[in-house]
């Protein structure tokens, strides 16, 4: 306790980080995209079911409301995208609560942008330029694109787009991770979740920028489905080193399947007694006037300074993390 | 006993698994951004040592396991079973040959060392990290060396075999490392 009022990482850390926000605002200032600010403290939250919410009470003039402080700007932002703002992108903190490991802090920091008029493809050509500008000291290996199944069937031999049970629970049981048969029963999502993150994703990007995408539609959180194989959303995951960094977006525009994905979560949280949340109306209300086509990236940027600075803790980049906090 | 939720594991937490008391070496936090997150967990097997990895989904839980570390004196081998006292109490423990392990090699009569146990019932037994011995049996040193360089077996009274300097003689007390059953010096008396 004596020493804890002292920031946990070194100074060096702290400049490391200005010089990086530093650098994200030069490259976003000469492509024209606008830095903007959305609430941290709204009405609504995200319904993700597997992410967990901190809440608060507003003592409003009229009748206390609850607040939620936001997982992510996503729908802020999409509302200003809808209003017309133009290529928007930000800087903020962002609240999970439950969250807090090697990788995970409670709070931490976000960069997310939107670009009009962008597919998946060329989103991540803008990625890739993003990331040679924040790594232009030390240069990563040249970034890698591989779509969700290839990689997928290359480190364990399974179909991720075709859910078969029995070879699941076969691979389960020859490669030491038996326990997954239990875990993950018959949800395709979870038994893709628990097989990544334990066999896939430790191989992705060896001092490199792996961007994984086409993920299983069963996954497809906010993007829109590839037209030509529906199995597949437009979704991309950024991993350098094993370390998940950022996921992005063409962004589903159609406000009737938004609806429909938020319901499914709300039965989810509903099965599995989570808090369940009202949807947050004034985003759908958006998505109906109409969002233009667009896509969106959100990137951990904590992590991107761990492997900035070969840390090997996300307390050893943050000033104050959670236990100090 | 109590429960523990996975972001209560850490290091050295005894937790009931697969019906074995165990202890929790490492956890970690693995989520993917958008999915389920897990506690990805090395946990030791008490009674048989073994390292394994677990996966449990965040905000599983395991019940506490009842083991303890309790210093004893090593009193007696009856042929079946050591026995071991508890100082304060003189409350008695005996362990069969399968629980005492490797630690028979280094038990000695009126030493102490560390009984591990479940449920009041000795699980394990760790000897002091350096324990006192005599040789019984060893071949002469060369005479002139002094510089511990080489070294030939010695065979100590609990009937462990350790590597020696030359100079060292039969019949001397010697101190051994347990850890590692290394010579660390002789003791003079």
């Amino acid at each position: 306790m004596l020493n804890s009022w002292q920031p946990a990482c070194s100074s060096t850390q702290l400049h490391q980080r200005a010089q990086l926000f530093q650098q994200i605002r030069a490259f976003f200032a000469e492509r024209q995209v606008l830095e903007v600010e959305t609430p941290l403290l709204g009405h609504g939250s995200g319904t993700d079911p597997h992410l967990d919410f901190f809440t608060t009470t507003y003592n409003a003039p009229s009748t206390p409301a609850t607040l939620y402080l936001q997982t992510s700007p996503e729908f802020a932002m999409k509302r200003l995208v809808a209003a017309g703002s133009g290529d928007i992108y930000q800087l903020c903190k962002a609240f999970r609560n439950n969250e807090s490991g090697r990788f995970h802090n409670p709070e931490f920091t976000l960069l997310e942008w939107y670009r009009v008029g962008f597919n998946l493809t060329m989103l991540m050509d803008e990625v890739d330029e993003l990331f040679a500008h924040m790594f232009h000291l030390q240069p990563l290996n040249p970034s890698q694109r591989l779509r969700y199944q290839d990689v997928f069937y290359h480190y364990t031999q399974l179909d991720p787009l075709h859910f078969c049970y029995a070879s699941y629970c076969d691979y389960a049981s020859s490669h030491k991770i038996a326990e997954a048969i239990s875990l993950c029963q018959h949800s395709h999502s979870l038994w893709l979740d628990f097989i990544f993150s334990h066999k896939v994703q430790p191989h992705l990007g060896s001092h490199a920028l792996c961007m994984v995408y086409d993920y299983p539609a069963c996954q497809a959180a906010l993007a829109r489905l590839n037209p030509a194989e529906p199995r597949c959303a437009e979704r991309v995951e950024l991993f350098i080193n094993g370390i998940e960094l950022g996921n992005g977006y063409f962004e589903l525009t159609q406000a009737n399947e938004q609806r429909q994905r938020f319901e499914q979560d709300r039965q989810y949280r509903q099965t599995y007694n989570l808090p369940t949340l009202a949807l947050d109306e004034r985003f759908l209300a958006a998505l109906t006037a109409g969002l233009p086509d667009c896509s969106g990236m959100a990137i951990g940027l904590d992590r991107v300074l761990m492997v900035l600075t070969n840390m090997h803790c996300i307390d050893d980049v943050l000033a104050f993390p959670v236990s100090r906090a | 006993m109590a429960i523990y939720s996975t972001n209560e594991f850490k290091a050295g937490l005894k937790v009931m698994l697969d019906n074995d008391p165990c202890a929790i070496i490492d956890n970690e936090f693995v989520k993917p951004g958008k999915g389920q997150a897990f506690n990805r967990v090395k946990i030791r097997n008490l009674k048989t040592g073994r390292v394994i990895e677990r996966t449990f989904k965040s905000g599983e839980s395991l019940e506490g396991a009842d083991v303890v570390d309790v210093e004893m004196q090593y009193l007696y081998n009856d042929g079946e079973f050591r026995h071991f006292m508890v100082q304060d109490t003189f409350e008695q423990y005996q362990a069969d040959s399968k629980i005492v392990g490797d630690a028979n090699l280094w038990l000695k009569d009126q030493d102490f060392c560390t009984i591990t146990l479940w449920n009041d019932t000795p699980l394990a037994v760790t000897p002091a990290n350096f324990v006192e011995l005599q040789i019984i049996e060893t071949d002469p040193g060369i005479r002139g060396d002094t510089s511990g360089g080489g070294g030939k077996p010695a065979k100590l009274e609990t009937g462990a075999v350790v590597r020696v300097p030359l100079f060292v003689q039969q019949d001397e007390v010697i101190k051994v490392d347990t850890r590692t059953a290394e010579y660390i010096s002789r003791v003079k008396d």
